[in-house]
């Protein structure tokens, strides 16, 4: 598990928002299993694209709108569960939502993801840090649209 | 003059959140407004005191509701300038927006007739005619804004036309906050036979308003943002007009008689209007917070907001890091960023120094466009709001690039 200073944790999310790795559109759009995540209650509005063989992620992308912490959280994300199976990404997604809501969490597979580890003392932003985890899961569950 | 320091007295939010960890600024007063004691005993009296329905009992109760009930209609009919049998009780400004496009839009608008908005309304002024626009045939048209964003009557004749039925505009416009000149805008859309309607939710609760004199054709506006309780407001209207257009909702309260052939005999406005039971409490509250904002003066008020608004700009202005978005507002209303920031992290930021504000598009989606930007903050003020709250508004925007400070304290 990382061990990271809030000022290491800042940086962490600064170059994820500010360079993201993985903020494009598919080159080719038919390889991708797309979903797109708007929120109710602020003006995030952001596209996940999958491309999936065999249960196993081969490149996670998104695009569009969104806050410093929806956009961070979404890019580590996507660097973290390209190459995985379905099942291994699910499960770092729910040790994340368990962070995210205060359970139980196996910190072990988070990596980055720790920094939002402290999102729930900032309640009104536990939907931005959830927003991209939310969509890859359910892209993986079968949810699929324009 | 407004005393500041005595008006938060009234208001028991204010002494509710003085031990707080964080200082309480609140600054989203486009959004809503705080209410002071004497509204919110006023509600609580509905419910202690006199509790029986409106319209509805034979006993002494019931009757002491209704004479309050109308006692209210009478205050906003007085507060407005308008005639008893002109105001509608309605859940809001949304509501009263709706029951002008189902009730008067849908019933007689017509295929190639036209519909004139701005790109600066609220959605609650833009969805509804989108209904009628899809049910009747009508086409939307926009009303040109001009440099600054602002409305004014030489747009409105370079497009109005004789197809032109209905010309729906804000008074002072939610996210730029400039005031139109809803009486020149009126005399206009007469001359082609259109209706005026007149959305006043955002300047209702800060300038004075008399509907006669405005001429415009309905006037729609909500209790809560002029220190009243939430899910009330009024429509008023022409009654010549309320009497030819149709309730959207009908049931009970409304109507005299009906037989099961489908026959039904409506009462005449406004009760044809006021179908099921209405929230009672909330119009003893909306009564009380009339007498409030008289007590404090509408000129006082506005007054008092033009100062502020000064200030703040001159303040605002002066900060490097900040996009001002309508510096020459004739409202209390701001809009901003600070470069580089998205602005719901700018809000929430702003939040961890105890300052309320709003961010995003504020339900007004057709401006994003204008603006360049897909959102903004958004500072509104009221006659609550000193001089200091600007102060620690402007301490923090000049801090405003490290928003991560609030992810991390």
């Amino acid at each position: 598990m990382l061990s990271l200073t809030d000022e290491m944790k800042r940086e962490i999310i600064m170059d994820h928002y500010s360079n993201p790795n993985n903020k494009n559109k598919p080159q080719n759009m038919n390889d991708y299993k797309q979903i797109r995540m708007d929120s109710d209650s602020c003006i995030d509005d952001i596209t996940i694209y999958l491309k999936v063989e065999n249960d196993k992620i081969i490149d996670a992308l998104f695009d569009g709108i969104a806050c410093a912490i929806s956009t961070s959280s979404t890019d580590i994300l996507c660097d973290l569960i390209k190459g995985k199976s379905y099942k291994d990404a699910l499960y770092i997604i729910e040790q994340y939502q368990n962070m995210l809501f205060e359970k139980e969490y196996d910190a072990s597979v988070l990596d980055e993801l720790i920094v939002f580890s402290e999102t729930y003392k900032q309640a009104a932003r536990i939907k931005c840090a959830n927003i991209g985890a939310d969509g890859i899961s359910k892209i993986i569950n079968g949810d699929n649209n324009e | 003059m407004i005393d500041v320091k005595e008006i938060r007295k009234d208001f028991p939010i204010y002494k509710n959140h003085e031990n707080d960890q964080k200082p309480f600024i609140y600054l989203d007063n486009a959004a809503t407004t705080l209410k002071p004691k004497s509204v919110i005993d006023a509600c609580s009296y509905y419910y202690e005191f006199d509790g029986a329905n409106a319209h509805r009992g034979d006993y002494d109760l019931a009757y002491k509701v209704d004479k309050e009930v109308e006692k209210c209609r009478k205050h906003i009919a007085s507060f407005f300038n308008c005639e008893l049998n002109n105001v509608v009780f309605t859940s809001g400004t949304s509501m009263s927006m709706n029951l002008v496009a189902f009730g008067y839009g849908i019933k007689y608008l017509k295929k190639g007739d036209e519909i004139l908005l701005t790109e600066a309304e609220h959605a609650s002024n833009v969805l509804p005619w989108f209904k009628v626009s899809e049910m009747t045939g009508a086409i939307i048209r926009y009303i040109p804004l001009d440099d600054d964003g602002k409305c004014t009557p030489e747009a409105l004749r370079k497009v109005i036309n004789k197809n032109t039925k209905v010309v729906s505009i804000a008074q002072i416009t939610n996210v730029l906050g400039f005031k139109i000149d809803i009486k020149e805008m009126s005399k206009i859309a007469h001359e082609f036979g259109a209706i005026l309607v007149c959305d006043a939710a955002q300047s209702a609760p800060h300038i004075k308003i008399d509907f006669k004199d405005l001429d415009c054709d309905f006037l729609c506006l909500s209790a809560h943002k002029l220190c009243g309780p939430t899910g009330i407001g009024a429509l008023i209207g022409k009654f010549d007009l309320l009497k030819k257009m149709d309730p959207f909702m009908t049931g009970g309260g409304d109507n005299a008689r009906f037989d099961m052939c489908g026959n039904v005999a409506y009462l005449e406005p406004p009760a044809k209007f006021e179908a099921g039971t209405m929230n009672i409490s909330a119009i003893y509250g909306f009564d009380a917070a009339l007498t409030y904002l008289e007590k404090i003066g509408m000129d006082n008020i506005e007054e008092h907001e033009k100062n502020l608004h000064e200030y703040a700009i001159s303040k605002i202005k002066k900060i490097d890091n900040v996009i001002l978005y309508n510096e020459h507002a004739d409202s209390g209303i701001i809009t901003l960023n600070v470069k580089g920031v998205f602005p719901q992290d700018e809000a929430t930021y702003l939040n961890s120094k105890g300052i309320f504000v709003r961010s995003g598009e504020h339900c007004a989606k057709l401006l994003k466009d204008r603006l360049k930007t897909y959102g903004t903050i958004r500072v509104s003020l009221y006659f609550y709001n000193d001089k200091n709250d600007i102060d620690a508004l402007v301490e923090a925007l000049k801090n405003g690039g490290n928003f991560l400070d609030a992810f991390f304290n």
